[in-house]
């Protein structure tokens, strides 16, 4: 088949140089000394030292990251118990809204979601006086809601995938539901469960349209400062904030690619 | 007896509950809530609108403004803009599907470790900042910007050619946020593509492009469509990329319902921008829906 041996992986090895050539790209310039990005100045650390003595930005970051955890987490719970129901419990009334409900953030476009979830804020600080302005409680929330969407998503294929004979036999040794969920179910999903807290945390990370929506004053997260100072130009202290994250990533890449590796291996063996 | 049975299976079932409601409360209700405001009037005021309904010498006073509506029929600047935007979706759409459809076949062609690795490196941009993502393109394709630097010291062009803030830039930017979308739907229904078939048909004496174009791009159209919709979608209402990337004359609808609500910080008009956006919208999405539930159906 000359297709899949010469033109689709000449095509596709494009695509990758595609996908890498700007993050490459941006690592390097991360170490210019000069401002520019065009002139090569020599190899420099500079634009780290002054990252990390932007108050600005190391504020924001905080702020992001306490965020993240929080939103991720409850983000983590609902979407589980999402998942759950649309895979398991069938006889569930509302199973049909969920299904519909659960699917859409994934594709709906942020500005809507964030300028609804505002609206949704500010009707209900009318209404019942909650929450009262808003600020880091109003963007966990909406961060919460997106997160679990994607939660759901992923723990409802690894439960489909699942070796259901497991709870069963616990189930037949007389074990009650919530032990079965408990001793079985969570155990087996586990990686999916670490997998999907991850996803939430990093999109809540990275979030700038619905937050500058449903933010207050004095709650700016670091995309919201990043895209601030991006949108005057070009700053090399934003290219050694990517690079930092990317090396996260990578580093967690390495960690996941080995991790599957090994349990592949165990699997064959 | 019967409340008491209800009582126990709301107890039973609130796994399921809680998550329900909770989208319903900041999910569906909020559409409501935008839908109402849509049909408000602006005020200066905070909240900038005026209430709808009205307690006046106790009759109920129900105002529904419908002003915003025609205004964005009046003025052809919004109807542009939502053309523009489902253009730009769609030139990028295909753009990401023409990079994605050999990067999904070479990875469902491709044996263990490597296939498991190649989805990884399709993954992992996706877990970095996407602002950042958009950021880094800035730098190669300004003016005096990289790939102007390339082209020349190449001596393809010997004028700088303009990139930053034309459609290109912003169809770079969405095929290149939006990849991973493309890929892994694509190599989900590769990876489940019968092999025979293709031994078959190339028995029979079928060119490899012909197997290509008459077996196995029709067998893998769910994936192209749930890629391309997973791209389409999201990228009309796109703010970030057109911000960044695009010009001040790239009209996109998610950049005109920010600037409604942050410069002008006319609520209601934003809202009506937003309902009409979600009009646009709904066809797609209720076709995505239908793709999912089939292939719930037959994984389960």
């Amino acid at each position: 088949m000359r297709l899949s041996r010469y033109v689709f992986p000449v095509m596709a090895s494009l695509g990758f140089g595609f996908l890498y050539a700007p993050i490459l790209i941006l690592v390097i310039y991360s170490f210019n000394e000069s401002k520019l990005v065009t002139v090569w100045g020599g190899f420099s650390t500079r634009w780290y030292v002054e990252l990390f003595q932007d108050p600005q930005i190391l504020d924001a970051a905080k702020l992001s990251l306490q965020i993240a955890a929080s939103s991720a987490t409850i983000a983590l719970v609902l979407g589980v118990a999402a998942a759950m129901t649309l895979v398991r419990f069938r006889w569930f009334r509302g199973r049909t809204w969920l299904a519909g409900m659960v699917a859409a953030p994934l594709v709906m476009p942020e500005v809507i979601t964030g300028l609804s979830l505002l609206l949704l804020f500010v009707a209900l600080d009318n209404w019942i006086g909650w929450p009262s302005g808003r600020g880091v409680t109003t963007i966990v929330l909406a961060h919460a809601t997106f997160g679990m969407a994607f939660v759901a998503v992923i723990v409802q294929a690894r439960l489909r995938d699942m070796d259901r004979t497991l709870e069963e036999a616990a189930m037949d040794l007389g074990a009650r539901p919530t032990t079965v969920f408990l001793t079985v179910t969570l155990p087996t999903i586990a990686p999916a469960l670490v997998a999907s807290w991850l996803l939430a945390f990093t999109l809540s990370l990275d979030d700038l349209v619905i937050a500058s929506f449903v933010s207050g004053p004095g709650s700016s997260t670091l995309p919201m400062v990043v895209f601030s100072k991006v949108r005057l130009g070009i700053s090399p202290d934003i290219n050694a904030l990517a690079t930092l994250m990317i090396l996260i990533v990578g580093l967690g890449g390495v960690f996941g690619f080995w991790q599957m590796r090994r349990s592949t291996h165990r699997r064959s063996a | 007896m019967r409340l008491v049975a209800k009582l126990k299976s709301l107890q039973r079932d609130w796994v399921s509950w809680v998550p329900t409601l909770w989208l319903g409360v900041f999910f569906l209700i909020p559409f409501l809530v935008v839908l109402k405001i849509s049909l408000s009037q602006a005020t200066i005021a905070m909240p900038p609108y005026l209430p709808l309904f009205d307690w006046v010498e106790s009759a109920l006073e129900i105002r529904l403004d419908f002003g915003n509506y025609l205004f964005l029929i009046d003025d052809p600047l919004y109807g542009a803009a939502y053309l523009e935007s489902v253009r730009i979706a769609f030139v990028s759409t295909v753009i990401t599907l023409l990079i994605g459809y050999p990067m999904a076949y070479m990875i469902a062609t491709a044996r263990e470790p490597r296939r498991t690795l190649l989805l990884l490196l399709v993954i992992l941009p996706f877990w970095t900042s996407f602002l950042l993502r958009v950021y880094a393109w800035i730098a190669i394709l300004k003016t005096n910007g990289l790939l102007n630097g390339l082209l020349m010291s190449l001596g393809l062009i010997s004028e700088p050619l303009v990139f930053l803030q034309t459609d290109l830039a912003v169809y770079i930017g969405i095929a290149y946020t939006y990849l991973p979308f493309m890929v892994l739907p694509l190599y989900a229904s590769l990876s489940k593509l019968d092999r025979t078939l293709l031994e078959a048909s190339e028995d029979l004496g079928a060119t490899p492009w012909i197997s290509f174009v008459t077996v196995t791009l029709p067998l893998t159209i769910p994936g192209v469509i749930a890629g391309s919709l997973l791209v389409f979608v999201p990228a009309i209402g796109e703010f970030v990329i057109p911000a960044l990337l695009g010009g001040n004359d790239t009209l996109m609808i998610g950049k005109v319902l920010w600037n409604e609500f942050f410069a002008n910080r006319d609520w209601p008009i934003a809202s009506a921008v937003a309902i009409i956006m979600l009009f646009v919208i709904v066809g797609p999405l209720m076709w995505l829906n239908r793709i999912n539930s089939k292939t719930e159906e037959a994984t389960s």
